[in-house]
């Protein structure tokens, strides 16, 4: 035992005695005469390895050669939108005049969409801060600092709730931000009317971020006082106020952008390649969706614990609002969940859902539209039955719907655009399109599936070139080209491994880069991505399908008097 | 005389035909395993060691974690990932440098074990073909490759046999 443990391959042999039992060793030194002598034998048994080598070569190329045959078989259907990432027009230099914005509403949108101008209130970036003391992998405070500085300053604020016109004023002070530093901010001035604020000689641009009730006209002011807007969706609450809106906009001339950041995901413009490019064959049927499960997502958002008719200019909030009740605490926290107000899951969550779609397909305005849904869980009986009353003290829920679901016909364009939703389901479902060769989901990424009923690829599934049961291809934000899938560890690798070697590159909300093309188009001229025509075509197709659903009936468009009837 | 003194049928024991050709068919067949995982890494430019490393859940995932998270320690992890399973690949195959190869081979088999090993309640986006509890086939090499490191074979098939004729005995 000892022995053999003691032995190492350095002494020389003959040192112990042979033990026919024992196996495990080579010799531990040629035989002294046999050194520089090499034989015949000694070759062979040396190049064993070699041949062995080259058979692996041999078929592991033979592999690669077969699957880049399919790769750019396949790569050949695409044509010319093969290749290239998604043609994203470039940001032109910011460093142009400072724009003085003014800021009406700052509730949680409008505090989101001050971050993304490089804005935030000191209190959040305090925590952050804060945060990063005790986790060193917290990155908000990073992320927020190293956005673009779009060369800013918030000049005015407005907002009814004195809690959210003091943090819009934090905002406006707080040097923590990108480019912030070593400066001083002179902060901005809070104006209680809007009308003072657009009045203001020192605000050349304003951001809308209100409930939808006070829209229209906000808008229609700011256009006619001379300030670029930024609004957010939906962009009315009404087809009139839609209509008027319209036409103040195309008058004033003035840049308008409307809330839908979908405008800058890379892969949607992709995916409107890949449509355009005829990849999918003819689209017949568009399928979008909503789930959630949550009472935060249904919009049974918190109310503030100073919320009351003392900090809140209730009359003035009501003065847009068809109806006009008693001061009411969750209609002002929870506005989305009432018609006089919003637009409920219409104009909330179609319209985005919309928006991404008419990017991809720029089809405009439905011929036709039914909706139907109703209140099934958040109304008081049904959802005090899973919920805590004293975790939601409520006296009145809601009056839009919480399952909610339109189809639009196209005619013109063969096709039916489906929008499905629902507040009370977690369900992912994401967003398809559906073509005759091949059907489409757009989220962050893209996954494009042949179908085997295709025409297009029949030949090339009965070569097996294609196979229908893993997509064709993926594409991938910040990914140098689109690369056809063979395999599923392909698949897996192209879309997992390319997550984690996504490096270097730089990462912003989709929300900043909207507003960054907005102020582009303010200083350099030319046309916002969400324009007003866009903001149109998606105002009407969601009234329409909030008119069907109130009027329970099949509502059209008359594209020639330019109303829904 | 001269025969006996021949290598193959050299003094302090040898193997047994049949245990020194099990010896190399295991060695060539890991080897051939190692190089063509270590080909079809370099040939795919999306290849990375970030998902995997990413994953780790055992008490070694701070260290596994940082080098994901670190990307200029990935591109080299990632780097040493591809050319060392070739290089180890080519050595066993080859029977060059063996027991260097048989080593190094064995380590990182047995790191990419220590990463993601299959324990109770830990799960992983890649599935893997087969059942598995503590042990598993990465754990298998690593464990193959121990045994090619005590019972080495490249100076007999390989390689290093040339180069163990050649050196110099003083």
């Amino acid at each position: 035992m000892d022995q053999e443990e003691s032995r190492n391959f350095d002494e020389p042999a003959g040192t112990e005695s042979a033990s026919t039992e024992s196996v495990g060793t080579e010799p531990a030194s040629p035989p002294a005469y046999t050194t520089g002598k090499i034989e015949r034998r000694d070759l062979l048994k040396a190049l064993t390895g070699i041949p062995i080598v080259g058979v692996l070569f041999w078929r592991a190329f033979r592999k690669k050669g077969i699957d880049d045959f399919r790769r750019r078989e396949i790569l050949s259907e695409l044509g010319d939108i093969g290749g290239a990432p998604a043609i994203i027009p470039q940001m032109r230099h910011t460093a142009g005049e400072k724009i003085r914005l003014g800021i009406i509403g700052f509730g949680g949108e409008g505090e989101w969409l001050s971050r993304c101008a490089g804005f935030a209130t000191s209190e959040v970036t305090d925590s952050w801060s804060e945060a990063l003391l005790e986790d060193r992998g917290h990155t908000a405070l990073r992320d927020f600092l190293a956005q673009t500085d779009l060369n800013l300053e918030i000049t005015a604020v407005c907002d009814l709730f004195d809690v959210r016109a003091e943090r819009a004023l934090s905002a406006s002070r707080n040097n923590i931000r990108p480019g912030g530093e070593g400066i001083t901010l002179k902060g901005a001035v809070h104006y209680h009317h809007y009308r003072d604020l657009l009045d203001a000689s020192d605000v050349d641009a304003v951001i809308i971020a209100t409930p939808d009730h006070w829209h229209s006209r906000m808008a229609i002011d700011a256009v006619r006082a001379g300030k670029p807007v930024y609004l957010e969706k939906c962009m009315t609450r009404t087809e009139q106020e839609a209509q008027d809106l319209y036409r103040a906009v195309k008058e004033s001339g003035m840049p308008f952008q409307l809330g839908h950041q979908n405008r800058q995901i890379e892969a949607h413009e992709k995916a409107r390649e890949i449509v355009e490019g005829g990849i999918l064959g003819p689209v017949n049927l568009v399928e979008t969706t909503t789930n959630r499960n949550s009472p935060g997502g249904a919009w049974v958002y918190s109310i503030h614990e100073e919320g009351n008719p003392d900090t809140i200019d209730w009359e003035l909030f009501q003065v847009a609002a068809p109806h006009k009740v008693p001061f009411s605490a969750e209609r002002f926290f929870r506005w989305r969940c009432w018609f006089d107000y919003g637009t409920g899951l219409s104009g909330d969550l179609f319209s985005h859902e919309y928006d991404s779609v008419n990017q991809i397909l720029k089809m405009g305005i439905p011929k036709s539209v039914v909706a139907s849904g109703g209140i099934y869980f958040y109304d008081n009986d049904k959802f005090f039955a899973h919920h805590d009353k004293e975790e939601f003290p409520v006296v009145e829920m809601r009056d839009v719907p919480d399952v909610f679901n339109v189809a639009c016909e196209y005619p013109d364009r063969n096709m039916t655009l489906v929008y499905s939703a629902t507040l009370s389901s977690g369900r992912h479902r994401g967003l398809v399109f559906m073509g005759h060769d091949a059907s489409m989901e757009v989220g962050n990424t893209l996954t494009v599936t042949a179908d085997g009923g295709s025409t297009r690829y029949r030949q090339r599934i009965q070569q097996k070139i294609i196979d229908t049961s893993l997509p064709l291809f993926s594409y991938q934000p910040g990914q140098e080209r689109i690369d056809a899938i063979t395999s599923a560890s392909d698949q897996y690798f192209l879309t997992r491994g390319l997550m984690y070697t996504y490096r270097g590159g730089r990462r912003f909300p989709t929300n900043h880069l909207h507003i960054a093309e907005w102020l582009d188009v303010i200083r350099n001229g030319g046309e916002t991505s969400c324009n007003i025509d866009r903001g149109f075509e998606e105002a009407i197709t969601c009234h329409m399908a909030t008119r069907s659903y109130l009027e329970g009936r099949r509502v059209e468009w008359d594209p020639v008097r330019r109303k829904i009837v | 005389m001269e025969e006996a003194a021949r290598l193959d049928h050299l003094g302090p024991s040898e193997y047994r035909k049949m245990q020194l050709t099990a010896l190399v068919i295991l060695r060539v067949l890991i080897g051939w395993h190692f190089l063509y995982e270590g080909f079809v890494k370099v040939i795919n430019p999306y290849w990375s060691a970030g998902g995997y490393l990413s994953e780790s859940k055992w008490i070694f995932r701070g260290f596994f974690h940082w080098i994901a998270d670190t990307p200029a320690l990935l591109s080299i992890v990632d780097f040493v990932n591809e050319w060392g399973l070739i290089l180890v690949g080519l050595g066993l195959i080859l029977g060059l440098f063996t027991r260097p190869v048989t080593i190094a081979g064995m380590i990182l088999v047995f790191m990419y074990w220590l990463c993601n090993p299959p324990f109770i309640g830990y799960t992983y986006s890649m599935p893997p073909e087969g059942s598995y509890i503590i042990v598993n086939k990465t754990l298998i090499e690593a464990a193959a490759l121990f045994v090619l490191v005590l019972f080495p074979t490249g100076k007999q098939f390989g390689l290093d046999r040339l180069l163990f004729l050649t050196k110099k005995t003083s």
